[in-house]
């Protein structure tokens, strides 16, 4: 709780400045809203930002999970194949080139207004980190642990289930930590490409309307998610590798 | 006799051969031509300099590598897959998984030979007790001393149930003090269960303790082959250790090792 000091300190220093500068240069709502604007909005707008909220973690979890899925089942098949590996690894390296925001639109169009582009366009986003540290987890097993496995006559199933696997766990999870900071940018580009509901589409309405304050307290909402879904992730990885010294924590 | 393993392997009448071994990297013989005997339920130890061949001899016994030259049986196979699968190797360094507990890490031969989770953890638990580990049971290896690693990491070649054990190095982590409490507990483990062993070290006061023959390897080849006959029974370490007979077979080992 004391490492959680500084930042807040830093923070509400941050927000009474901005609050400050607002209103000595008397900046309008619409232009750049102080900080009690947003709050004030916050509350206003309660009721609409809750719908959009639920609206909006769904396609975060559900895209996050099809993320995490689909990548460790990649990287385990990257791993037992050395040929997929070294064609596929290239290629995903490269789809990373493409921007996610170009792509949104495609999938709206191919997939209709449903959920189904916003998880997928979640799940594109967040699933590079994972597979990328998963395979390379998987790959960086200690030789001379493996080594031990042969002389105690596991099999190779047996190799990847006790050794590779737990001994990947971190680096899967550092790779699923970063990416639950992805999902929630993800979920708005989905909605923004074609959506009637969600804190992406409450933000696409905000702007004509010049509701600036309104669109702050959308993107408040997202950071937290963002931040819940870390905290969460970091929550499983001490459940999960509970071996781990307590060295490193974010 | 107590045996403590479920399943021993009764072993047969040969325990380890290897007849003219040599094993050469990049042109250069580590072995060149080796001749090694460890009858069944036998112990020899192998004595060297660091880089004198003793640990790629293990892992040629040990079926991880194959000879250039010359032949190895290890109860009675010869393929490096058959050796693989007659002995069990226990590794310089303890090699315990970090995930798992002491008991599951001793358990894991039991777990990759097929056998459930929870039967290996009751098969395994016994031995803790009965090689002075009790209460150790559920700690992570990370809780745990240099000597008790050691030990777990024995406890799990040993539940293998292999009737061959190839020790490399057992206790060359370990400081003077442990390594000494080490040595005379294997001693007391391997008096209550009788295993064809073949033990690497550089201690040659540990092989002597340990072993009934002592081999030093020096330039590739066995450049003495010492029988210990000063018994280890019975005898307080202290006492052997600075008896006439134990120093002359010391000097005459450290005398070949050159």
């Amino acid at each position: 709780m004391r490492r959680l000091w500084p930042p807040v300190v830093l923070l509400a220093g941050a927000v009474g400045l901005w609050e400050l500068v607002v209103r000595a240069t008397q900046t309008p709502d619409y232009l750049f809203p102080a900080p009690t604007s947003v709050a004030s909005s916050l509350v206003d707008d309660a009721g609409v930002l809750g719908r959009a909220t639920l609206v909006t973690v769904r396609e975060i979890v559900l895209g996050y999970l099809l993320a995490v899925v689909v990548a460790v089942g990649m990287a385990v098949i990257l791993h037992f194949s050395a040929a997929l590996r070294r064609a596929l690894l290239p290629i995903l390296v490269l789809s990373q080139t493409v921007p996610t925001v170009l792509l949104a639109p495609i999938l709206a169009i191919v997939l209709g207004y449903g959920i189904e582009p916003k998880l997928i366009v979640v799940a594109i986003v967040c699933f590079f980190p994972i597979v990328v540290n998963a395979v390379d987890g998987l790959r960086s097993a200690d030789p001379e642990l493996v080594r031990m496995m042969r002389t105690l006559h596991g099999t190779r199933l047996a190799i990847f289930r006790r050794v590779e696997l737990p001994g990947a766990l971190p680096a899967i999870f550092s790779g699923a930590r970063v990416a639950a900071t992805y999902a929630a940018v993800g979920a708005v580009f989905g909605e923004w490409a074609g959506s009637s509901a969600g804190l992406g589409f409450v933000i696409l309405q905000a702007q004509p309307a010049l509701d600036t304050a309104r669109i702050f307290a959308a993107v408040l909402v997202l950071s937290a998610l963002a931040l819940v879904l870390y905290a969460l992730v970091t929550l499983t990885e001490r459940l999960v590798v509970p071996w781990q010294p307590e060295a490193r924590r974010a | 006799m107590v045996h403590l393993v479920v399943e021993p392997k009764v072993a047969s009448g040969v325990g380890v051969s290897l007849e003219g071994v040599v094993r050469t990297f990049g042109g250069k013989p580590v072995l060149d031509g080796v001749d090694v005997i460890v009858p069944a339920a036998g112990r020899v130890g192998i004595v060297g300099r660091s880089g004198a061949g003793k640990s790629t001899l293990l892992s040629l016994v040990a079926g991880l590598d194959d000879p250039d030259g010359g032949e190895i049986n290890v109860g009675g196979a010869a393929r490096a897959k058959d050796r693989l699968a007659r002995c069990a190797l226990m590794p310089q360094r303890d090699c315990l998984l970090p995930w798992r507990t002491a008991l599951d890490n001793a358990a894991l031969a039991l777990e990759n030979a097929g056998i459930r989770r929870r039967e290996a953890r009751r098969r395994a638990a016994p031995l803790f007790a009965r090689l002075g580990l009790a209460g150790a049971e559920q700690l992570r290896p990370a809780k745990l001393s240099g000597g008790m690693r050691q030990r777990v990491a024995f406890l799990r070649t040993l539940l293998t149930g292999k009737a061959v054990l190839l020790l490399d190095e057992p206790f060359g982590a370990l400081d003077a003090i442990t390594r000494a409490e080490l040595q005379e507990w294997l001693g007391a483990v391997l008096a209550a269960e009788p295993k064809t062993v073949l033990l690497v070290t550089h201690d040659v006061e540990e092989a002597l303790l340990l072993c009934d023959r002592v081999l030093v390897l020096a330039d590739g080849r066995v450049a003495a082959e010492l029988e210990v006959d000063v018994r280890r029974g019975g005898a307080p370490r202290r006492e052997l250790v600075t008896s006439q007979a134990f120093l002359e077979l010391r000097e005459r080992a450290l005398e070949a090792i050159g």
